[in-house]
C-alpha cells in the first residue's frame, strides 16, 4: 500500500473513530457513575442530530435571501448550542422518568438495562412513525473545502471532527481530574454507599453526567450530519452498539479507554474494508475485539476490581 | 404421581393446540400465533438459564438461534428437497418425517458448539464484559452467514417450504407445530430438571458468588460450559423450528440484536430465574405483538412504553424469581411434589 493511500485511510479511520469515541464517552461516563449500560445512548445521538437538523433548517429559512439572513457561523454556533442543550434535556428527562424511579425501588441492575433498551426503541420508532422513514439531507452548515497535501486529500470537516474529538477528550479528562464535580463522579464510581454519607449530592452528580453524555452525543450527531449530509431514524442503532463495544474494549469507565477503543474499532473497520472485501468488515472487527477481551477481560485500560468473599 | 401433573397439563394443552390445528378448528393465523408462542417459550426459558439463574447478561441469543436455523435448514433442504444449490433430494420424502427431529438436534448441537465461543471467555470474564462478548458473537455469526454465498449470503436461504410440503405430502399433519410443542415440552423439562440437579445448584451458587462457589468445590468452569452449551443449544433448536415456519425462509437480517432484545425482554418481563414466569411472559408478549399489529409502526412506540411502565410497577418482572406455585401455594396441592403438599397440609 502506498504511503499516500495509507495516510488517506488513516485519516478516514480517525474521522470515523472520532464518532465512535464521542458516543463511547457518553456510555463510559454513565457507566462509570451508575454502572448502567445506557443502551438508549445511540438513539440520543440520533435525537441530537435531528434536533440540530430542525434548528439549522429553521435558522437557514429565517430571512433567507434578505439582508436579515444570519451569517453562517452564527447559525452553526446556535445549532450546536441549541441541540446540545435540548438533547441534554432529553437525556435528563429519560434519567428522571425511567431510570431513577427504578433505581430507587431497588430493581436489579439488569432491569435498568432492559429499560434503557426499551427507551432506545421508543425513541427510534417515535421518530419513524412521526417523521417517516425517509432519510433527511442535513443542511451544509460548514462550507466544505478540500485540501490536497502530497496526494492525500481531506476536507476541513474531517479536521474539525478529529480536532473536536481530541479537545473533548482532553477537556473531559481535565474535568474529571481537576474539578470538584469530577472528583465526586470518580468517588461515586469507587464507592456507592459511602460517598452519599460524605455529603456528595449523588442525584445531582448523576444529572450532570447525563447532561455531559447527552450533549456530547448531540455534538457527535451534528458533526455526523455535517460530514455525511444524511441523517435517518436508524442512524444511531449500529453506531451506538459499536461505540459501546469500543468503550468496553478500551476499558469501560475510562475516558482514555473510550477514545482508544473507538479509534481501534474504526482502524480495523476501515483497513479491512480497504484491504479485502468490505463485507468482512464486521466479521474481522468483532473477532479481533473478541480476542482482545478474551486475553484482557477488563479491556485495554480497565482495572480489575478486587472481589471480596 | 403428582410431580408429573405439570408436564401433563402442558401436554394436554399442546395436544389440544395440535389437534385443533390438525382438524382445522384453528385457522392458519392462529396456528402461526401458536407456533411463535412455542418458539418464544423455548427461547425465553433457555435464555433464562443464563440471564436469570446464572445472573450473567447474554445479549446475543439470536446469534445461536441463527446457527441452529441455518444448520437445520441446510440439512433438511439437502436431504429432502429439490434445490438449485444442493440438487435433488438425497433421501426419499418418506424419510423426512422421522429424520426431521434428527436435523433439529444436529442444528442444536452446532449452536451449542458455537456457544463455546461465549463459554470459554466466561471463565475469566463476568458481567458487562461478557455481555460484550455475547454481543460480538451475535455480530460475528450474522456477518459470517452474510459472507457465505453458498447458503444465500445476505439474501437469505429458501427451500424449507418444500421440505414441509414433502412432509405434509407423505402424511398430512401440522408437523412443525407438533415438533415445536415437543421441543417446548423438552426444553421446559430439561431446564426444570437441570435446575434441580447438582449442576443447577452450582449455577445458582455462581450467581450468588462465584468465588465462594469455587471454594465450596463447585467446578465453576464445568458448570458454566454446560449451562452455556445447554442454553445455546436450545436456542439453536428454536432457530431450526423458526426457519421452517411459514414462508420457509431465513435471512441473516432476522437474527439481529433486535431479536436478541426481544428475547431478553421476555426473560426480564417474566422474572429472572422463574420458568413459569418465562412461559407466561413469552405467551403474553407474543399475544401483545399480535394484538397491537393493527397499529403498524406505532406498535414499537407503544410496546416499549408499556414495558417501561410495567417495569416501574413491578421492578422484578411478573413473577420475580418465584414460580407460580410459590405465588399461589394452593397450586402446589395439584402440581407440587408430594412432600411439598404434605408440608402444606401440616401447616
Amino acid at each position: 500500500m502506498a504511503l499516500a493511500t495509507f495516510l488517506q485511510h488513516l485519516l478516514n479511520a480517525l474521522q470515523w473513530g472520532s464518532f465512535y469515541a464521542l458516543i463511547a464517552l457518553g456510555y463510559t461516563m454513565v457507566y462509570g457513575v451508575l454502572l448502567l449500560i445506557n443502551f438508549a445512548h445511540g438513539d440520543i445521538f440520533m435525537v441530537g442530530a435531528y434536533i440540530g437538523f430542525f434548528i439549522a433548517t429553521f435558522l437557514l429559512g429565517l430571512g433567507a435571501g434578505t439582508a436579515l439572513a444570519l451569517p453562517s457561523w452564527v447559525i452553526l454556533a446556535l445549532t450546536i448550542l441549541g441541540s446540545m442543550i435540548l438533547t441534554a434535556g432529553v437525556g435528563v428527562t429519560i434519567e428522571r422518568v425511567a431510570y431513577r424511579p427504578l433505581r430507587e425501588r431497588g430493581a436489579h441492575r439488569l432491569y435498568l438495562v432492559i429499560t434503557a433498551l426499551m427507551i432506545g426503541l421508543f425513541l427510534e420508532y417515535l421518530n419513524l412513525s412521526t417523521l417517516g422513514a425517509a432519510d433527511r439531507g442535513f443542511p451544509e452548515l460548514i462550507p466544505t473545502e478540500i485540501y490536497t497535501v502530497g496526494g492525500v486529500s481531506f476536507t476541513n470537516i474531517k479536521l474539525i471532527v478529529i480536532g473536536l474529538a481530541i479537545v473533548v477528550m482532553v477537556g473531559l479528562e481535565l474535568f474529571l481530574r481537576r474539578t470538584k464535580w469530577g472528583m465526586a463522579m470518580r468517588a461515586i464510581s469507587y464507592d456507592k454507599t459511602a460517598v452519599p454519607l460524605m455529603g456528595v449530592p449523588v442525584n445531582a452528580i448523576i444529572i450532570v453526567t447525563f447532561i455531559i453524555g447527552s450533549s456530547l452525543a448531540a455534538l457527535a450527531g451534528i458533526m455526523y450530519g455535517a460530514a455525511y449530509h444524511v441523517i435517518s431514524f436508524d442512524m444511531g442503532i449500529l453506531i451506538g452498539w459499536k461505540a459501546f463495544i469500543a468503550a468496553v474494549v478500551g476499558g469501560i469507565g475510562e475516558i482514555r479507554g473510550a477514545m482508544v477503543g473507538g479509534f481501534l474499532l474504526a482502524f480495523i473497520e476501515i483497513f479491512v474494508a480497504a484491504l479485502g472485501p468490505s463485507t468482512y468488515r464486521d466479521l474481522v472487527a468483532f473477532t479481533v475485539l473478541l480476542v482482545i477481551l478474551t486475553i484482557k477481560p477488563t479491556g485495554i485500560f480497565g482495572v480489575a476490581r478486587r472481589q471480596k468473599v | 404421581m403428582r410431580k408429573y401433573y405439570l408436564p401433563l397439563v402442558v401436554l394436554l394443552l399442546s395436544v389440544v393446540a395440535i389437534g385443533g390445528s390438525w382438524l382445522r378448528i384453528f385457522n392458519d393465523y392462529w396456528q402461526l400465533v401458536l407456533l411463535f408462542m412455542g418458539i418464544n417459550i423455548i427461547l425465553t426459558v433457555s435464555l433464562n438459564l443464563i440471564n436469570g439463574y446464572m445472573g450473567e447478561f447474554s445479549c446475543g441469543h439470536a446469534g445461536f438461534m441463527a446457527v441452529g436455523a441455518y444448520v437445520t435448514s441446510v440439512l433438511t433442504v439437502w436431504l429432502f428437497a429439490d434445490d438449485k444449490v444442493f440438487g435433488p433430494p438425497v433421501l426419499p420424502a418418506g424419510w423426512a418425517i422421522p429424520l426431521f427431529p434428527v436435523a433439529l438436534i444436529i442444528g442444536a448441537i452446532a449452536a451449542s458448539l458455537v456457544g463455546l465461543l461465549v463459554a470459554i471467555p466466561s471463565f475469566r470474564t463476568r458481567g458487562d464484559y461478557l455481555a460484550i462478548i455475547t454481543l460480538a458473537v451475535n455480530y460475528i455469526v450474522k456477518s459470517a452467514i452474510e459472507n457465505m454465498e453458498v447458503i444465500g449470503g445476505p439474501r437469505g436461504f429458501v427451500g424449507m417450504k418444500r421440505v414441509m410440503n414433502n412432509m405434509a405430502g407423505v402424511f398430512d399433519a401440522p408437523w412443525l407445530l407438533i415438533w415445536t410443542f415437543i421441543g417446548m415440552l423438552v426444553t421446559i423439562l430439561i431446564i426444570r430438571n437441570f435446575m434441580s440437579s447438582t449442576f443447577g445448584k452450582g449455577v445458582e451458587a455462581i450467581r450468588e458468588d462465584e468465588i465462594a462457589a469455587e471454594l465450596m468445590s463447585v467446578n465453576t468452569k464445568r458448570v458454566k460450559v454446560i449451562a452455556f452449551m445447554l442454553s445455546c443449544g436450545l436456542a439453536g433448536l428454536a432457530g431450526g423450528l423458526f426457519a421452517h415456519g411459514p414462508g420457509g425462509y431465513v435471512n441473516p437480517g432476522t437474527f439481529t440484536i433486535l431479536k436478541s432484545t426481544e428475547i431478553m425482554v421476555m426473560v426480564y418481563l417474566g422474572g429472572m430465574g422463574s420458568i413459569s414466569g418465562s412461559i407466561i411472559s413469552a405467551i403474553g408478549f407474543t399475544l401483545l405483538l399480535e394484538l397491537l399489529r393493527p397499529l403498524g409502526v406505532f406498535k414499537w412506540v407503544v410496546i416499549p412504553l408499556l414495558l417501561v411502565v410495567m417495569m416501574l410497577r413491578r421492578p422484578t418482572g411478573i413473577l420475580g424469581n418465584k414460580e407460580l406455585t410459590d405465588v399461589f401455594p394452593k397450586l402446589r396441592t395439584i402440581f407440587g411434589s408430594e412432600e411439598e403438599s404434605y408440608a402444606l397440609a401440616s401447616d
